[in-house]
This record gives C-alpha cells, sequence and structure tokens, in this order.
C-alpha cells in the first residue's frame, strides 16, 4: 500500500526514446533548465563560499568566486559570540514538538474528514479552510493576548501549540485516505474492531510516507518561522535561530562575517534532513485540498 | 450526541459510514455503533477543533473587541467605538504601508507563478536531462527560511560590497544604490521572495502536470501543434485549477510578508518599505497600541477575505 512513495509511471517515455529528431528539443529544454538551476542555485553557493573567506577577504575587490584561505573563523565567531547552542536546542524543540503534534492532528482529523460524512463535519472542513485565508498574521495582537492569558508567553510551548493546526496538513491526509478503499474499513469493522482501533492499528500505518512529506515541511516551517517566535518570546534564552540571525541583521553596524557563518550554521539541519528523505518531498502530491 | 439519529447519507465515495450489512446483532449493539460513528470522528477532530476555538475564534472575537478600544495591554481597555478606524482611514503611514503592500503583490504573484510554472513544466518534460539533480538545486531555496534568503540577497546586492555592484562596475557602470533607493530595496525583495518561492509552488504544479491526459497531447502533436500552441491552449487550462490556488495563496503570503524585509532592508529607507504586516507589529508591540493594531488588523483581515473573494469569482465564471 505505499502507493504514495511510488513513482507514477511515465507514460511519454516510450515515445521519446530512440528518436533522433528530438535531439534539438533536448538541447533546448536542458540548457534553459540548468540556466535556471545555475540561476537558483548560485546565491547559494556563493554565500556558503562567502562564508569560508576570512573577515578581511569579504569585501576587497576584485571578489574571487572561491575564498583564497579558507577559515571558519566566521563560524566559531557566530557560535562564541552568540548563545548559538541554545538557540539550536530552542529551534530543534520547538520545531520538533510542532512537527510530532502537528502530524497526530492532521492525521486525525484528515481521517475524519475523509472516511466520516455528516453536517458538522463539513463546517469543521469551512473553519479549517478559513484558517489559510486568515493566517495567523491577521491576528497578531490578539493572538498574542490569548497566548498572555494562557500564561505561555514568553515560553517555547507558547511558539508551538498555535502552529499545531494546519490546512496543508489536514487535506494532505484527508487526500490520502480518500484513496484508501472503504473495503478495508468495512472489512475490519466486520471483524469486530472499534473505530478507534482502525484509525491507529490499520489506517495510520497506511499513512506513513504523508506522514514523513508532512514531518519535512512541517519541520521546516517551525524552524524557519519568525515573526510568531519574536512576538511570544522575550527572553534571549528562549530565542529561536531565525531571532538570533535577525538581530545580528539588525544591528547598527551589520558583522558581515559573523553574520554568514551563523547564517549557514543554522541551515545546515535543514539541507541535512532534506537531502536524506528527499523522496518524500519531490514525490508529494500536493494539490492543497483542491481534488477528490 | 445530537447527530446519533441521523443517518449519513450516502455518496458515491463514502458508502463506509453506513454499518455493514450482513451482520444482525441485537438492537443494542446497533445504537452503540451508531453512535461511535458520531463519537469516533470528534474524537479524532477534537485537537484541531481545540486548536481553531482557541486560537481562531477566540482571538478574532477579542481583536474585535479590543478595535473599538484604546487597549494598551495593561490594565483597563476603554472604549473608543469607531475612533481607531476613523483614525486608521486618516493615517499616511498605514495608506503607505497598505499601498506598498500591494505593489509588493502585485509584482511577486506573477513573477512566482511564471517561475514556479516555467521550473515544474521543465522538471516534467521527457526532454530536459539530468533532472534529478537539477530539482535537488531548485529545492535548495525552500529550506532557507526568509530571514536567512533575505541576508543572502542582501549580501549580493551589498552597494559597496555586493556581487553584483561589482560585475556593474567591471563592466564600466556606476554602483547601484541597492539599499538607499526604496525601488530598487523593492526588487531586491522581488526577486528574493519569487526565489525563496518558486520550490513549493512548482511541487503543487508538478502534480498537476502529471495528471493532464497524454492523449491530448498526442492528438495535438498529430493536428501539428507546435510546443507554444500545445501549452497554451492544453496545458494551461487543463491546470487551471492548480493555478487558481497558487495565485491566491501567493497573494495571501505576499500580503503578509515581513520576514524577508526585515532581512533585506528593515522595511528602509526610512519607512518606504513598510508593508502592512510590519505596520501591525511596530504599532501594536513597539508602540502598545493593541486598540489601533487591532483595528488595523481587521482592515488586513477583510482585504484579504476581498481578494480571496474576488479570485474565486474570477475562477468559477471562468469555469462556468
Amino acid at each position: 500500500m505505499t502507493v504514495a512513495t511510488r513513482k507514477p509511471p511515465e507514460l511519454r517515455r516510450p515515445r521519446t526514446s530512440g528518436k533522433t529528431g528530438d535531439l534539438p528539443r533536448k538541447v533546448f529544454s536542458s540548457s534553459i533548465m540548468w540556466l535556471l538551476a545555475v540561476v537558483y542555485g548560485f546565491p547559494a553557493l556563493w554565500f556558503v563560499l562567502s562564508s569560508l573567506k576570512p573577515a578581511g577577504d569579504l569585501f576587497t575587490y576584485p571578489l574571487t568566486l572561491l575564498p583564497k584561505h579558507f577559515t571558519f573563523s566566521g563560524y566559531t565567531q557566530a557560535w562564541s559570540s552568540f548563545n548559538f547552542a541554545q538557540y539550536f536546542l530552542n529551534t530543534l524543540i520547538v520545531a520538533t514538538a510542532a512537527t510530532l503534534l502537528t502530524i497526530l492532528a492532521s492525521a486525525a482529523s484528515g481521517y475524519a474528514l475523509a472516511k466520516y460524512n455528516s453536517w458538522w463535519l463539513k463546517g469543521f472542513t469551512i473553519c479549517i479552510i478559513a484558517t489559510t485565508m486568515l493566517p495567523g498574521e491577521t491576528l497578531l495582537t490578539p493572538l498574542f493576548l490569548v497566548i498572555r492569558d494562557l500564561g505561555l508567553y514568553n515560553s517555547l510551548a507558547g511558539v508551538v501549540v498555535p502552529a499545531v493546526i494546519t490546512a496543508t496538513g489536514t487535506f494532505m491526509f484527508r487526500q490520502f485516505f480518500v484513496t484508501v478503499p472503504n473495503d478495508l474499513l468495512e472489512q475490519a469493522r466486520i471483524d469486530g474492531s472499534s473505530e478507534l482501533a482502525i484509525f491507529l492499528r490499520i489506517m495510520l500505518p497506511l499513512a506513513r510516507p504523508i506522514m514523513l512529506t508532512l514531518a519535512i515541511i512541517s519541520f521546516q516551517w517551525r524552524w524557519n518561522d519568525y515573526l510568531w517566535p519574536l512576538v511570544i518570546l522575550n527572553d534571549p534564552h528562549q530565542f529561536t535561530l531565525q531571532i538570533g540571525v535577525a538581530s545580528i541583521v539588525g544591528a547598527q553596524n551589520v558583522n558581515w562575517s559573523v553574520l554568514l557563518g551563523a547564517s549557514v550554521l543554522s541551515m545546515i539541519p535543514l539541507v541535512a534532513i532534506y537531502l536524506i528523505f528527499q523522496k518524500y518531498v519531490m514525490n508529494a502530491d500536493i494539490n492543497a485540498g483542491l481534488k477528490d | 450526541m445530537v447527530d446519533s439519529d441521523q443517518r449519513p447519507r450516502p455518496s458515491p465515495g463514502d458508502s463506509a459510514d453506513r454499518p455493514p450489512e450482513p451482520i444482525r446483532r441485537g438492537p443494542f449493539t446497533r445504537v452503540r455503533r451508531r453512535n461511535s460513528y458520531v463519537l469516533t470522528p470528534l474524537l479524532l477532530i477534537s485537537a484541531n477543533l481545540i486548536l481553531f476555538a482557541l486560537f481562531f475564534i477566540w482571538p478574532a472575537a477579542i481583536g474585535l473587541y479590543y478595535s473599538f478600544t484604546s487597549y494598551t495591554g495593561v490594565g483597563s481597555a476603554p472604549p473608543v467605538g469607531l475612533q481607531n478606524y476613523q483614525n486608521l482611514f486618516h493615517d499616511a503611514d498605514f495608506y503607505a504601508a497598505l499601498l506598498r503592500t500591494f505593489v509588493y503583490a502585485a509584482c511577486v504573484v506573477p513573477t512566482t507563478f511564471v517561475a514556479s510554472l516555467g521550473v515544474a513544466y521543465l522538471l516534467i518534460s521527457p526532454y530536459a536531462k539530468g533532472k534529478p539533480l537539477a530539482r535537488t538545486i531548485f529545492f535548495v531555496p525552500w529550506l532557507i527560511s526568509p530571514i536567512i534568503a533575505g541576508v543572502i540577497w542582501r549580501w549580493i546586492f551589498g552597494e559597496n560590497f555586493g556581487l553584483v555592484n561589482f560585475i556593474i562596475i567591471k563592466l564600466g557602470g556606476d554602483a547601484v544604490p541597492w539599499q538607499s533607493n526604496a525601488n530598487l530595496s523593492l526588487i531586491i525583495v522581488i526577486i528574493a521572495a519569487t526565489w525563496g518561492n518558486t520550490a513549493f509552488n512548482m511541487l503543487i504544479f508538478t502534480a498537476a502536470l502529471k495528471n493532464v491526459p497524454t492523449a491530448y497531447y498526442e492528438a495535438a502533436e498529430l493536428d501539428g501543434a507546435n510546443a507554444w500552441q500545445k501549452f497554451r491552449r492544453i496545458t494551461l487550462p487543463a491546470i487551471a485549477p492548480t493555478s487558481f490556488i497558487v495565485i491566491l495563496l501567493t497573494t495571501l503570503g505576499a500580503m503578509k510578508e515581513y520576514p524577508l524585509f526585515r532581512a533585506i532592508n528593515d522595511g528602509g529607507p526610512g519607512t518606504e518599505n513598510n508593508l502592512i504586516v510590519q505596520y501591525i507589529y511596530k504599532t501594536g508591540f513597539r508602540n502598545a497600541h493593541i486598540g489601533y493594531a487591532s483595528a488595523a488588523s481587521f482592515v488586513l483581515m477583510f482585504i484579504l477575505m476581498i481578494i480571496a473573494g474576488i479570485q474565486l469569482m474570477i475562477n468559477r465564471r471562468r469555469e462556468s
């Protein structure tokens, strides 16, 4: 049942293979694609290479692509001059907790929306869609007051909890569970499984690929979040990486050497996770709840 | 429990909610069964339901209330009627922020649309070679947070040290004031946003493009259609619903952009590139005018609803 992980059959391949007339098209498409790939890849590459240059070489024209001397001083300076280890830990806690809770909440709601039918579930679907139309930013100040009244101000929990509900996640699961045959459900019911057990023992394991896809997407969202942590966290010990990096940019005189090092350091975990799990993102059939 | 007597309406894809017919048990078990068709989904959506009530309904309600007061976050909230809204409509800063937000959205939505559809089209094309690696490269910007993306583009477009100005000078031009000119500064943000938005929208487009029946293309090829005609007459209409979603989400995203501006120019030079969210954040949190900021929030929410409504209407008209 690992439908979602397998690649769809490439229907167009047989038509194209072995035709010499396709060569110009191949050259044309490939060169445009690779030109764009260079345009998209270069800024990050330039940035990472710059971060390896000594502070003195950063601003001396002529600029060179490769550093003349490789140095990690930007990184060590960034690590020591800010409470970077703490920022890392805080961000990791926020991203991990939010991701786990998001998966649980989204899988449960997505399953309910796919396999049960009632007027209040339809109403709830509309509520979930409304959350994409009216994101947290539009309710920034009152949402802050709610968090404060709940006693979650200046705590990592205050960053995590409001972020758990997501329309994208809920609809990803809904879309998946709609494709799971109802026979499976009825069979389990005949066998006497309780409704909840069917969800936990049969349906949830089936949705493993969706869980991984959402895990990566959600982890990325929370790792890169800026505005909401900024509003909720006040104590520098609670800061996340994005707030930490933004505070370097906000300084009167930007220390570029430290900024480059800190920025690259903060990207590393996500890039690593992505490279390991990229097939789950790439093959994801994300259509934002569009088709049934 | 209210719903326990109402049998779910059997719809084509959803026959599963009916109790299995062949099994005949006592009336007691059937009632319990039917109750579990209400209780289980309720339990399953409970987490999201509570979160929705706590973090959407509640803030919306108190936000609406505070927008009619001059609340500062502490103490009492003296009601001021429509004063906040009246002040807002006479606030030049608010108008400037709103206008700048519209300009930004009007620029970034088309660039994002073209870039992500173009990349998606190339990535499913059978002619392009080396797609797996290219796909990974296109995806890297998605991993980079808006703050870091802002730093990257700020670094490249630095006035005295940036790569772009270095190349311009090398080619015999004069250094371009990327930071001190508001419009040039906005262009950097648009480039950075397009760069960052492409990957995710590309993913949505890829899923849609794969679902266009190949028979259409084959038929068009027999009729002698060229690549552009096929794209214009087959691909674009076939993915129209997806295009709609991408445009809608990108517009909503652009209307609430802040971190990129924070990193690239902090809304500057001066306050020329302050967008609406930055305006709300500043008045609400730095100046503690919570009532006033809530009013601004509701104006933004109202605008977003209008935008979503207009786009939905256009989409529906095109479909019919």
